[in-house]
This record gives structure tokens, sequence and C-alpha cells, in this order.
């Protein structure tokens, strides 16, 4: 029997014909004739003309029309809705058949037809179905449910069918079970904020009891669901998973990773310490390596899901690199993939196979796959310090086999290990050189450009190589043309008197003859910063570069959890959330690993948690192109690092302040490096203007009213804004200092107004004029979702490197999350660093006081105060400004008070206060006179609180 | 889930074409497209083409086996020159939708044999009813061979009675779903097949950079009513528990016990039971299925050693000598032996010399192609070649792709026994000793390469 001849028929009155035979009474013609109208409708002929004649063939109790019959109401019920009515009663009719196979079919197809005047009839048949008594009828109706919810979400809710779906999920029959499940999670899916899969541990129990009896996509459907659970405690959390595994010996791929997405999720909850923790990391490895045995397809979907799951937890598999290995015959996507994890598990043990097996792939076929293979060798030498050095040889024999691509690839790679391993492998710059013709791409002869403005003092002919890359200027691509200028500019700081011309050509051509702003505005700014103040310039543009991470292409944490919990996924697959592949609000719930729990969590392995640790040190990755001010200061961006000259600190002023006169001086007081506390030394006399440079920041701050109170420890002000979102790509912090029995911090709201999850948040401090510093690391523990707020209370101390500011009390800080690096400063009120300690003995006082020379006498007057003598002593010892005596001298009254700062500075004070007069008086002397305005300050904003 | 199942030919011409869902049917195709509509489901027209012009007719090798274009995912395999395609919307189970197609690739080849044109267009109403039935809304169901048979119509079956037509829905929907009651033989027989493929691949200086073994159980089954079986092999886990009781065992089969990495089984298998006593108990499916695969990567018996030496002699000759050796009993055979020696791309000339079987340079595949149909062990031969080259300016060094083998032997190189198979069916007056059992042990290769 062929049904073939069915397709072949094209003769003109074809419909007619077929008409005919349908209604012929003899039912295998009939049958014939659903065949070939089945048959024309596939190959996307408009048989729906016959609609009328194919309902009139449905009442049969042959189930092979019947079928045919079907699936023929599917396709055209929606075009012909009208029509579709006449096939109601039989589908009624049906749904109470004798036969089982039936009544499933009738209910199965009708939930098919998404007519809305047939959803209506479909309702009292699939409430009988739902509690048929044959358990294949009841797994249809099931499904249907989520059919029906596809078309009428509110018909499926007012007539009670999600209740019923929910017995279903006790149902005895595992595969009832499985399609309820299935059903209900995707409706779920639908409303996040429902509840309809109550998962309890009852119920949990009972799927847990299905999972080892239903069909493997039943397992599927059930595994799926219980990722979604959230055990209440890790002693759930582990009764669940030992009840799981057993599914990892599954020969089904997909059972397999879905017990592996639902063991690593319950993971989290585990103690390390458990010996069960480690006896579950031994046994995810075998089944995910016996993936790879699958087809490949299955391969490539295996692989996409290691890699997250070695960045997730890289124990697991950390002894299988040789599984690996990419085998001749392997498609491309499963090679390419293959190197990805082989580079992520490549360490200081197995590094010298890897290297080996790496040469071999740099000489296959398939360009992408050599570049990413000689790109991978790059990354090993990287990673693994110890091979750097043959990781940098097997580059150098590459480059030999001249083949083009090979070589561009590996001197995009030679140029990462430079900034790695600086001053180490300088010695390769020669054989770079010998093929500077060859290359053509664009990334290559960037690479290649700054290699030679990064090390010019080293190649003889530096300038000529320059000088025959900047005849085709304009041709270049722009990336090619940034690198050019900043090399030249480089080499000209490094040779002057040769090069001259050549910098003023790239200049000119940079500026004069570019329409790229991008272009232009780097030329501006080099060659003012050359006019003004060449030893300026050689700071920003050679200044020390820090050095690059070993770990990139790392997936960002949040991301990272969020596709643990997807894993088996197609969002797994891209490596994406599914928001961004889906539409509509299916699948856009936000999911997210359980919390952790248990002690041991903060002395974890360091692989298991390196982008924590590292985001505290120094967190640079390889150069995002086109960031204009990290690329200009050839900086990465990261937070300054301890050693250069802060020259990050410039860039929260902005560019405006790079053009004009602000980097001369910033550079200038930087190079003074003021030691010890500096107040002694000749700074910028303190002005005695009564706050007029402050005018709009300190004012700013303290001018609000309805600061919080203090009831105790000293004034706090009311938060401010100090960085508003627009500045920082969505993250807007707001902050003050406080000072409580001792102990300064530094109160911090972050709120992210972005759209995407921040996290990864740390921050630094430039060197100041107290030494305030960080005294623990910034921790934001759980992941910043879009529109959240988090307060932080940053405990400062007073020990960190000082520097004279200007003002004294400015602050310049960097924060870091996943996005950015972000700068900003603020000025800190005085008071935060007075001590407990500051009171002094009324002789002493005296004796002090004389001591002070008078030119060091600072008056100022406290406006629009109210308080009397008292009150003002006692708001004022809140804040560890003592009163050590107080006199009435004609009407008036006198406070004399002491105060001391961090650095051992005392600071001595006359109030003088008239009962009739809201104005006080306030005279400070000091040996430092800097800080007596500072002081001021504090007085005002702590008695106008 | 799937939202619709699609079946191409070559030409990217649909054959099936089955939707599930509505969301699949908006797929916008790229307006630079120029698209010559044929012979298309009205409807659906866009997400078929979409997939046609992206995959299908893409000019490159295929990247990814699952491609998104304009928000919709497809799924592909391709058997033949016959594409699968599952499309969907949604963030899917990637892995189940693999697992799906290559198993309706199984439920076809059961039905119709071989996947191609001819038999999808002879069989399609066949094939529109299976879908019906083993996806529902896109979600699978019941995909086993034998349950299906017994209520898909197509192929004959006509009438049920009403007993019948409640075993067989409870049969589809029950705990064993791939078994039906009241299966009878008069002669109840069983065979096991241990088959294994053993994979290697080693250095040119005769270091071995990875080797394992993926072998497969297959049984084939005729027995009656629903037996219970127990499969043991000489897995060196149970072996070791056992031996803790007697000390003599462990000394006799503690050295032919294997580490097995790790195994899979069929889905008749009780997977809480091997997990906790690591027994392998099952109800079998009638006929013949794959009971469980396995892979180890400890003292594997690697059947043959390769012993490559490759010279250049100047620019235009290479000469090539290759030693094979056998590894294993005297008194076994190996079978279909075939090496295969890469020659480079401007070869002109080649000239060799083998001890034994023939050997050939094949200038369609690039190699020289040396068979021996027999072997027996503990031997070796060699082959020596000599390769004309054509002077090329080609600045591209030749590749030097890896020599692979190929061989069949009768064991297992892995070193796995089968211990026992043990049958009980008590509602049926057969025992254990009435069962005849075969076993048979076969290893082939698999990526077998030696680098040179």
């Amino acid at each position: 029997m062929t049904d073939s001849k069915y397709f072949t028929t094209t003769k003109k009155g074809e419909i007619f014909e077929l008409k005919a035979e349908l209604n012929s009474d003899k039912k295998e013609k009939k049958k014939e004739a659903v065949k070939k109208v089945i048959a024309s409708m596939t190959v996307g002929k408009d048989v729906s003309a016959l609609f009328p004649d194919v309902v009139n063939c449905m009442q049969t109790d042959n189930l092979e029309l019947k079928k045919l019959v079907y699936l023929y109401l599917m396709n055209y019920a929606k075009s012909q809705p009208d029509m579709a009515i006449m096939a109601v009663n039989t589908f009624v009719k049906d749904c109470e058949d004798p036969n089982p196979l039936i009544r499933a079919l009738a209910v199965r197809t009708m939930g098919c037809i998404r007519v809305d005047k047939i959803t209506e009839y479909l309702c009292e048949p699939l409430r009988k179905c739902l509690k048929d008594e044959d358990p294949y009828v009841r797994k249809t109706a099931a499904v249907c449910v989520a059919k029906l919810h596809d078309i009428n979400a509110q018909l499926v809710e007012d007539q009670g069918f999600l209740d019923t779906l929910k017995d279903l999920i006790s149902d005895s029959n595992p595969m009832v079970v499985a399609n309820a499940v299935a059903a209900l999670s995707e409706i779920a899916e639908s409303h996040p904020s429902s509840n309809l899969l109550d998962l309890n541990p009852q119920s949990i129990n009972k799927l847990l009891t299905a999972l080892n009896e239903c069909t493997e996509w039943g397992q599927i459907f059930i595994l799926d669901c219980l990722a979604n659970y959230m055990p209440k405690d890790d002693r759930e959390a582990q009764s669940i998973c030992e009840r799981v595994t057993p599914r990892l010996s599954h020969a089904n791929s997909a059972v397999v990773l879905s017990a592996v997405k639902v063991l690593m999720k319950f993971m989290e909850m585990l103690s390390k310490d458990l010996d069960y923790y480690g006896t579950l990391l031994k046994k995810l490895a075998p089944p995910l390596v016996t993936l790879l045995s699958a087809e490949p397809e299955l391969q490539y979907v295996a692989l996409r899901n290691i890699n997250l799951i070695v960045q997730k937890r890289p124990e697991i598999l950390k002894h299988e690199m040789k599984v690996f290995f990419v085998k001749y015959n392997d498609p491309i996507y499963v090679k390419l993939e293959k190197l990805d994890i082989m580079i992520r598990l490549a360490s200081q043990a197995n590094i010298a196979q890897v290297l080996a097996e790496l040469k071999e792939y740099a000489t296959e076929v398939d360009v992408d796959f050599v570049r990413k293979a000689v790109r991978a060798i790059g990354r090993c030498a990287i990673k693994v310090e110890q091979s750097a050095e043959r990781c940098v040889s097997t580059l150098l024999d590459l480059i030999q086999t001249k083949v083009n691509y090979v070589v561009q690839e590996a001197i995009v790679v030679i140029k990462d290990i430079f900034r790695k391993y600086p001053n180490k492998y300088e010695s390769v710059i020669a054989t770079l050189c010998e093929n500077l013709d060859s290359l053509d791409e664009p990334e290559a002869r960037a690479a290649m450009i700054w290699i030679v403005g990064e090390y010019a003092e080293r190649i003889d002919n530096a300038d000529e190589l320059l000088e025959s890359f900047l005849e085709g200027f304009h041709d270049e691509s722009t990336q090619v043309q940034l690198q050019l200028l900043t090399a030249i500019v480089k080499l000209f700081l490094k040779k002057p008197t040769e090069t001259q011309e050549l910098v003023q050509q790239v200049l000119s051509l940079a500026t004069q003859d570019s329409d790229n702003p991008d272009l232009r505005d780097r030329g501006y700014i080099y060659w003012r910063l050359l006019s003004t103040d060449p030893v300026a310039a050689k700071e920003v543009v050679l200044a020390e570069k820090p050095l690059i991470s070993e770990e990139t292409d790392l997936i960002e944490p949040t991301l990272l959890d969020e596709l643990i919990c997807y894993i088996g996924t197609l969002a797994s697959v891209y490596h994406k959330p599914p928001s961004a592949f889906v539409e509509g609000s299916r699948g856009v719930v936000h999911k997210s690993l359980p919390p952790r729990t248990g002690s041991s969590e903060s002395a974890e392995s360091p692989e298991a948690a390196p982008s924590a640790g590292q985001a505290a040190e120094q967190p640079a990755v390889i150069p995002a192109q086109g960031d204009l001010l990290g690329d200009l200061l050839n900086l990465d961006l990261g937070p300054p690092v301890s050693g250069p000259p802060l020259a990050a600190s410039s860039v929260q002023m902005g560019a405006v302040d790079l053009l004009g006169g602000g980097l001369d001086s910033l550079m200038g007081d930087e190079s003074e490096g003021m030691g010890g506390s500096g107040f002694t030394a000749p700074g910028p006399a303190a002005p005695a203007g009564m706050g007029a440079p402050l005018g709009s920041g300190l004012g700013d701050l303290f001018d609000l009213t309805g600061g919080v109170g203090t009831l105790s420890g000293s004034y706090v002000a009311p938060k401010t804004v100090w960085l508003p979102a627009m500045k920082a790509k969505g993250l807007e912090i707001s902050g003050t200092f406080s000072r409580q029995v001792g102990a300064i911090s530094m109160d911090l709201v972050l709120t992210n107004k972005a759209l995407q999850v921040m996290s990864d948040f740390a921050i630094q401090f430039n060197r100041n004029s107290f030494g305030l510093a960080p005294a623990a690391p910034l921790q934001v523990h759980a992941p910043l979702a879009p529109n959240q707020s988090v307060e932080i209370s940053l405990p400062l101390n007073t020990v960190g490197s000082v520097m004279k500011m200007d003002p004294l009390n400015n602050l310049q800080v960097a924060v870091k999350n996943n996005i950015d690096v972000f700068y900003f400063s603020t000025l800190y009120p005085l008071h935060i660093l007075f001590v407990e300690d500051g009171k002094m003995e009324r002789q002493m006082f005296l004796a002090t006081w004389k001591d002070i020379p008078n030119e060091n006498e600072a008056q100022f007057q406290i406006k629009d105060c109210s308080l009397n003598a008292d009150a003002v002593s006692n708001k004022l010892q809140g804040s560890n400004i003592f009163t050590i005596a107080k006199r009435n001298v004609e009407g008036q009254d006198m406070l004399y008070q002491s105060l001391k700062l961090t650095n051992g500075i005392w600071v001595l004070a006359e109030l003088r206060i008239q009962p009739s007069n809201p104005s006080f008086t306030l005279s400070l002397k000091c040996r430092a006179p800097e800080v007596s305005q500072y002081v001021y300050q504090a007085y005002d904003a702590i008695l106008k609180n | 889930m799937i939202g619709g199942l699609f079946i191409y030919n070559h030409k990217g011409e649909v054959l099936i074409s089955r939707v599930y869902r509505d969301d699949i049917g908006a797929v916008q195709l790229p307006v630079s497209v120029h698209v010559v509509v044929t012979s298309l489901w009205p409807c659906r027209r866009n997400a078929v083409d979409a997939f046609r012009v992206n995959v299908i007719h893409a000019r490159q090798q295929v990247r990814s086996p699952v491609t998104n274009i304009a928000r919709t995912s497809f799924f592909h395999v391709k058997r033949s020159n016959i594409w699968l395609a599952a499309v969907t919307k949604q963030n899917v189970n990637a892995a189940m939708v693999f697992e799906f197609l290559y198993k309706m690739c199984d439920v076809m080849t059961a039905y119709f044999g071989k996947i191609s044109e001819e038999n999808i267009k002879n069989n399609f109403v066949l094939i529109y009813e299976l879908l019906d039935e083993i996806l529902d809304f896109g979600y699978p169901q019941n995909s086993e061979t034998g349950a299906l048979k017994t209520f898909i119509t197509q192929q004959g079956i006509k009438s049920q009675t009403k007993e019948e037509q409640s075993q067989i829905t409870s049969q589809v929907t029950g705990q064993i779903g791939w078994r039906r009651e009241g299966i009878k033989y008069r002669r109840n027989e069983l065979f096991l097949d241990v088959l294994e493929s053993v994979n290697l691949l080693m250095s040119p200086q005769g270091q071995v950079l990875s080797a394992h073994v993926s072998g497969r159980v297959v049984m084939k089954s005729y027995l009656s009513g629903m037996p219970e079986c127990k499969f043991g092999m000489n897995d060196k886990i149970v072996i070791e528990k056992q031996g803790k009781g007697t000390a003599d065992e462990t000394g006799k089969s503690g050295k032919q016990s294997i580490a097995i990495d790790d195994c899979t089984f069929h889905q008749c298998v009780r997977l809480s039971k091997f997990d906790s006593e690591r027994s392998i108990s099952f109800i079998p499916p009638d006929g013949e299925f794959e009971l469980m695969r396995y892979r180890t990567t400890k003292d594997i018996i690697l059947p043959f050693r390769v012993i490559p030496l490759v010279r250049e002699v100047g620019r235009t000759k290479l000469e090539v000598k290759v030693v094979i050796k056998s590894n294993f009993k005297p008194s076994l055979l190996a079978q279909k032996i075939e090496v295969r020696i890469p020659t480079p791309l401007n070869t002109s000339g080649v000239q060799v010399i083998c001890m034994k079987g023939k050997a050939k340079y094949k200038a369609s595949e690039n190699a020289i192609v040396w068979k021996i149909k027999r072997m027996a062990g503990m031997k070796e031969s060699q082959i020596s070649a000599e390769i004309e080259l054509l002077p090329t300016n080609d600045k591209k060094k030749w590749a030097r792709p890896p020599i692979s083998m190929n061989f069949e032997v009768p064991f297992a190189p892995s070193g796995l026994k089968v211990r026992y198979l043990k049958v009980f069916e008590p509602k049926l007056n057969y025992s254990d000793h009435d069962v005849i059992k075969w076993v048979r042990y076969i290893g082939r290769s698999g990526i077998y390469e030696t680098r040179c």
C-alpha cells in the first residue's frame, strides 16, 4: 500500500471529483478520498471547499477514517468557523463513546480546534473526560486543559478546571500525573503570580513516586517541575536529591539533564561539609561525560550546558579534560564548544596535554575552529602562568607557518599576553614585525600597532613601522586609526626628538581630515595635552596599565545562576535568559538559585567563587572596544590600582576637566605627594571667606532640612544623591556618613534604575586627607534586581594612605559593578573624625590656647540658631565636641570647647552665645588652621539639626 | 513546548507539516531574501520558509543544530537527505526536543524502514497518525513502538473488543508501557549481544591521548508472559561488594572485574534499584531493545596498535610506513580490518607495498586504503608507500589528518563479561532453566585514530 499516489493528482476538476468520492457509499472509496484530500492539504493546495463533505464522513465507527477526518478538521476549522460548528455534535457524541480510544481522540482533537464557538461546547465533555475511568482519556484531557487555557484562560478558571487538574496530580496513573504536571507548569508560566503549582512536601512526594513509574517524557515534565520547587531546608533538599540521582542513569539524555538541573539547584542548599555533598559532586561527573557519546545534536546541547556547569562548579569535571578533546569527525559546532570547555578546565596539572591538543587543532581545516584554537593558546598562557613560555613558543611556531589567519590571530593573543606578563616576552617582537605586511584584519593590525607603540623604545624602526601604517590612514577602520593615533603619541613621548613630524602628521590627520568624532576628540585631547604639559601627558599616556585578569568570557554570575535554573532548555543553549528570545509573558519569570545555607560557605574553594574574590581585588578584563576614556588612558575599566598616580581619579571630573586646566593642577597635586598628615606643609591657604568655594557642594549637603534625629552617637546628615543614575548606567548611589561609638561608617543606598540585574559590587577610595578607607569590602549579598534598592553600611577606618585634597574633606570614590566602573566625589562632614577622647584638661586647654599663635585663630558666625548654651553644649557633646568650661561674661555665654581629630590634631573653640541674638560667634584655634573652616561647617551642621 | 514539526526533502520542500501551536506561524523573513513559494501549507508558510532559507539552503556548513530566526527556534536533525525540524517559540527543554526527534526517527524506521523521501510520501497518513499520538499539544507522549503498534490504525488493526481496548489504554499509560500482556512463545529464548566500540586517539609516539569503550548490551527476547529478568555482569562494584563475604571469590574474579565509568539504561530497568543495590532488574519489551549503554576508560584492551612513520623527502615526495600489531589472544581472529592513511591533496601518484591484504590509493578520498580480511592475535603486518607530490605554491602546510582504523574482534575490549541473566515468570510454568540463552561479544572500532 503506498500513499504517494495521492500526491500526484493535479488535474483541474480534482475538487469536483473528490467531492463525489467523499459522498460515495463505499467505505473504502471514502477513505481513499479523504486521504487524497489530506495529501493535497499537505502540499499546500486549498481543499477547504470540501469542508462539509469531509465533515459528513466523520460519523463513522471506523477509527482510521475518523482520525483522518479529525486531521482535516484541525487544519481547516479555523478558516471556516461556522462550518466547524457542524462537527461539534459528533465530537460531543464521541466523547461518550464506549471505546476509550475514541473518547480520548475526540477530546484531543476538540482542543486543537481553536474556534471560540467550539470551546464553549468543549467544557462539558472535558469535565467528564477529566474524571473518566480510563487513564488514557484522563491523560489526554489533562493536556486539553492547557490547550483550552491557551485559547481562553478566563473560561478555564471560571469552569474550575484548574482545581480538577490539581487533583490529577494525585492520580493513581503515573502518565496522568506527568501530563497534569506539564499542563499546570505551562499554565503557571503565564500566571507568574498565581500559586497554581502549590508545591509542598506532600505533593513533592507524590511527584517523586510518579517519577519512578512514568514514561521517559513524563519524567522530564516532573523533573522540570521539581526544579522550580524551593525546599524548606537542607534536609529536604538532600532527600529530594537522593531520590532524583537514580535518574542520572537513564538512557534519555533529557531525563539526565533535567535531573542534573534539579541537583545543581538543590546543591546550593547543601552544606559543603556534608559527606553527601561530596558524593553528589562525584555522581554528577560520569553522566555528564556520557552525554558526550550521544548523537551530535544532543552533544551540542550537553556541551552548552556543561559550559555553564563548569563555570558554576568547576570541581565537578576538573579531572575529565580528556573527554573534551576534539575528534576529527566531530561536527564543527561540537568542536567549537569542546574547545571552549577545554580552556575553562585548563590548569597547571593538565596544561601540557591541552597545549599539545591545541597545537594540533591549529592545523585543521575549518578557519573558525583554527582561529579559536589559536586564541585558546593565548588564553592558556594568561590563565596558567607556568605555561606562558610554552604557549608563546607554540604561538611563534604557528606564526612561522605563515598561514594568514593563524598569524593574525596569534598576534592578537600575543598582545594580551604582553598585557598579562609585561617585560617578559618582548624578545618575540622582532618575529612579529616580520609579519607586518600580511596583516589585513583590523583587529590584528590594531594589536600589532599597539605592540609597536607600547614597546617603541625597544623597536629601532618603530617610527618607520608606524609611518608605513599612516600612509593609508583614512582607509583603516576606526579601531586601527585610534590605535595608531595613540601609538604615535606614545612613540613621541618616548622619542620626542625624532618623531615630532610624525606626531603632527597624525594629529592633523585625526583632527582635521577625519569625520569620526571619537577619533577627532581623541586627537584634540592629545594635542592639547601635549601642548600644555608634556609631563602630564606622559603620565597619562604612558601610565602603567593594570594587568588583565585570567578568566575572560565568563558569564556574569547572576546570569549564570539564572541559566543554571534553565539547564537543558533553550536558554541554556543560547546562554541567554528566556526573556531574550521568548515573546509575551511566557517564560519571563525570573528564576534564581536558592540562597546558600550552611556556615562554611565563606570558606568556599577558591575556584568556586572566582568572580567575587576577583572583583574586590582588581576587576580588569580584556578591554572593550570603543570606550573612549578607558581607551584613551590605556587603562582598562577598573578602579585604579595602587602604584601609579591615580590617573583614574581624574576621570570622575569628566572630560571637561581633562581639557581644561583641571588636569594640570591635579597632576601637580599628586606629584607633590604629601607625606604624613600633611597639615604643616604649605598647602593652599584656607579661604577666609565663609564657604564661598564650597557653595554648592557642602551647602547642598547640609542645608537639607528634616534630618534624621540623633538620639545617640554623632549627628548624621540626611542621605543625598552622590551618583545620579543617569551618569552611572542606571546605578544610583546616595549616602551619608556617620560615627557611632567610635566607628565611622558610610551609609549607602544603592538603587538599580536600569533594566538589568546588577551584581559584583566593589568600592575603592582614592587617597584622601585623613586616610579614610573602607574597613571591609562592599558586601551586597544578592544581585540587585531592577528597581530594587539596598542599604549598606560600609565601615571605614582612617589607616589608608594620605594625600591632601582640595577641599580638604573631598573624597573620591570608585564603585564597580558588573556593568562598569563609576567614579564620583563627595564631601564628608568633618565631625565623623572627631574622636571620643577629645576632652582636654582645663589647664592644658589654657596653655594650648595661649601657645597657638593668634594668626591661627579663625572666627565664624553661626546664624539662626535659637538654642541656649546648655542645649548647645549637649548637642555638641553628642558629636564629640566637649565643653570644658562655661562662663558668663556680660550676659553672653562663653563656651570653651575642645575636640580631637582621628589623626591627633586638636582644635580648641570658643563659642559666644548671646541670649537675644540668634547668631553665635565661633573662634577656632588650631595648629593646622586649614581644618578650621571644616570644623566650623561641622558645628554649623550639628547645631542646625 | 514543541509548536510544530516539519519534514523536508533535500530541496527544502515540505513533505510533512504538523502544527501544534498557533504561535509559530508568524515568523517574518528578512525582506531581502527572495523566496519562490512553491507548494506549501498556506498559513504556516513563513515558519517553513524561514527554515528552508536559513538552514537547508544556507551556503555554509550548519553552525548549530538549533537556529533562532526571528525569535523562533528551529531544532533539526538530518537523516540521509531528509530534514526533520521541530519549531517552537518558547523556552522548551532542548534536550527533550532532540531526544524526541531521534525517537520519531526510530518509530518511523520501525514502521517503514529507511527514512527516505519516497517512504515518507508512501506513508504520510501513517506519519500524521503517529504524530497525533506521540505528540499532544507539543508534549511527547508514549512513543514505544511496541505499544504504538497496538492502536495505530494505519497498518491494519481494525476492530478491538472491549477488553482489548481497555488493555491497550492501560498499557499505553501504565507502568509497563513497553510490553503487553498475554505474549506466548512455545520456545522461550533470549539473545544477548554485547556490542562495544573502542575509541582511541594515539600520538605518533604511541602515547594514548584518550581511549574509551562505549558499549551497548542489546537484548532480543522471546519470552512468554511478564517475565522478571535480572542481569549480572562483572561490574567491579558488585563483585567487590559480594567479595566481602567470600574471600576466595575476590581473588579469582577480582582481576576480571571491570570498572564502569557510567551506564544508562532502557526505561524498563528499575533505576532506583540500580542506584541502591546496583542490581539490574527489569521486565523486557518483546523483541529487540537496547538494555544498557556503558562507558569504560580503564584497562581497555586495545586490539590494534598502529605505528606510523612519515618522512618528507624534499618537496615532492613522502615516504610512509605503517606497522599494525594485533594485541589479543592468538586463538582469536579479527575481521574486516581497514587502515586508512590520508594523503596530501596534491598527491600525483602512489606506490604501495604491503605484506598482507590489499592496499589501494583512492584519489577521490585522498587516502591509501589498506584492507585485511582476517588477522589473528599477536601478529604484525606492515605497509610502505611512496607518495609523489605535485609542486604547489600553497603556503599552507598539509594538515596531516590522523590514520584511522576499522576492525571487528570477537571479544569485548572493555573486558565486560555477562555473568548471568535470570528469568522469573511466576505466573507461567516455565523456569529460568527452560529459557535458551545466547550471548555474543563483538568489539568494533569506533574512532580509532593515530596521529602521524
